[in-house]
This record gives C-alpha cells, structure tokens and sequence, in this order.
C-alpha cells in the first residue's frame, strides 16, 4: 500500500516498513524516527541507518550481534539509541525490510 | 487502589517477561537465552532466574562448556541430520551413554549454532545483559550447591530469593516462563 511520509509518497507494508529501499530520503528516516520516538537523530543513530542500508543493499541479514562484532555500534549504545526494539525499529527508520531473525 | 481492569479486547503489548531456568544442559539453557534476549530485541523487559541445574549456565567454571543431554532424551533422533541421517532414525539411550557421545553431540550441536549465528552461552548472557536484561541466580540453588557469588558470572545481576524474584513481576503484563 501507498503512504505519504514527509511529503512523498512511498510504499509500504502493513507495519509501516517500506517495501522499496530506493524510495527512502533521509526525511523520511527522520519522520519514522519521530513516529518510533526514536532521537533527534544523531551521528550514531545515522551510523547505525546507513550500515544497515549498506548491508540490505549487499544481500546481508543484519543481526544486533554482527552489529557489534563489526565495531559499528555496540550492543548497549544500540539499545540506548533506539529505545523498545532497537533493530526493527532502526530497520523501520533506515527504509529497508524488517528483520526476520530470532536473535 | 483501583484493581486493575480486565478488558478482553485490550491488545496492549506484553511488557515483561520472567523465566525461571532450572535445566543445566546446553538443550536447557539456550532455550531460556534465546526467549530472553528476543524479548529484549521487541523491547519487552527480561529477567532471568538461574535456579536449581540452569546455575550451571552462571558458574565461571562451567557456563562455556554445557553439555547437550543425550540421554534419557527420546528425540535425539532430531539430531541425526547433522550427520547426514534421517531424522527418524532411532538414537537409543545406551548409545547416549557411551563415553564422547554426549561430547560429540554438543560439539556437532555448537557448530551448527555458530553457523546460525547463536553465540556461546557466555557472549549470549552479555548479549542480553547489554541490552538490559537481568540475570539473577536462585539463592537457595546457591545454599544447595555450596556456590557463592564469587564463583559465579561477574556480571549477574543479583541473588534473589524466590520472592524477590516475583517482586521483579510487578505489572499486569507480565509473564512468567518455566523452561
């Protein structure tokens, strides 16, 4: 289904995750961030959106672990910046599908 | 006080979760490791209680080096695909027993973990306690076993009794799990 999120139109899921990661801006993120009460948003959390991009771009599945292991964020900054389900909700602000994984 | 109201149609989420471990075998532990730690990742708040067998999981000495049970576990069979079995296959208790049986089971289950990405039972305890998850050890399971908090994981929470524990469930949307 079609939506409008910071004035543009995007398609997305029935959670709110948006189905084409190339219709992304990063108003958009900022917008998602707001509604997930995650931020403002800061250089982490943009570290955080843009290694996920890069890694769903790449055909990776992301997980909190190889998050940390990679040395991009640690565990605990990651649930520090975003509060209530930190990798499905930086998936849901960095406009690329939700992750899928247990763990 | 106001007691809280049921409404059958309220969908609010699940806000904690409490799980009481008491099994110390690799197939025990990991359970209990994998619901906390997902529960944190959906935001939910997650204790956990080691008690009786699951301190096994919080002994320094042990914690890395849990054993899958082989026997007197009648699906063993669900093992056989890792060595390129059916998993029908029978695997009968007295093979369970056999001397490396249970090693071999454990090293054949760990690898198949590691390629899933699972991490050992260490790094999943920091996992989930960097995500703010508490670990608690059982203190009358200490009492029982001669253990003191000195021989357990520095990073446990606390030992509680039983009632500190319930204490932790505090709030109508919590649940308790027993694994």
């Amino acid at each position: 289904m079609q939506t409008t999120i910071a004035e543009t139109t995007v398609d997305v899921n029935e959670e709110g995750y948006l189905t084409d990661p190339s219709q992304w801006t990063e108003a958009i993120a900022h917008a998602i961030a707001a509604e997930e009460k995650v931020g403002p948003l800061t250089d982490d959390h943009w570290k955080v959106i843009h290694h996920l991009r890069e890694k769903q771009a790449a055909g990776e599945e992301m997980t909190i672990r190889r998050l940390n292991k990679s040395g991009v964020i640690s565990t605990k900054e990651l649930y520090a910046l975003f509060p209530g389900g930190p990798l499905k909700k930086a998936a849901r602000i960095a406009g690329i599908p939700k992750p899928a994984g247990c763990i | 006080m106001t007691p809280p109201s049921f409404d059958p149609d309220n969908n609010a989420p699940l806000e904690k979760v409490l799980i009481v471990v008491s099994k110390g075998s690799l197939d025990g532990i990991y359970p209990a490791l994998i619901m906390a730690n997902g529960a944190r990742m959906e935001g939910i708040e997650a204790s956990m209680f080691f008690t009786f067998f699951g301190l096994n999981a919080l002994v320094k000495k042990t914690m890395d080096s849990l054993k899958i049970s082989t026997v007197g576990n009648a699906a063993m069979n669900m093992a056989m695909p890792l060595l390129g079995m059916p998993i029908t296959m029978p695997f009968p208790t007295a093979v369970g027993a056999i001397p490396g049986v249970s090693n071999f089971a454990t090293h054949l289950m760990n690898k198949k973990m590691d390629e899933l990405d699972i991490p050992p039972v260490g790094e999943f305890l920091e996992m989930i306690s960097d995500a703010g998850g508490k670990i608690y050890g059982c203190k009358l399971a200490m009492d029982m076993f001669n253990l003191t908090k000195d021989d357990l994981w520095d990073r446990v929470d606390d030992i509680l009794t039983v009632g500190d524990f319930y204490r932790e469930g505090a709030g109508t949307r919590t649940q308790i799990l027993f694994t």
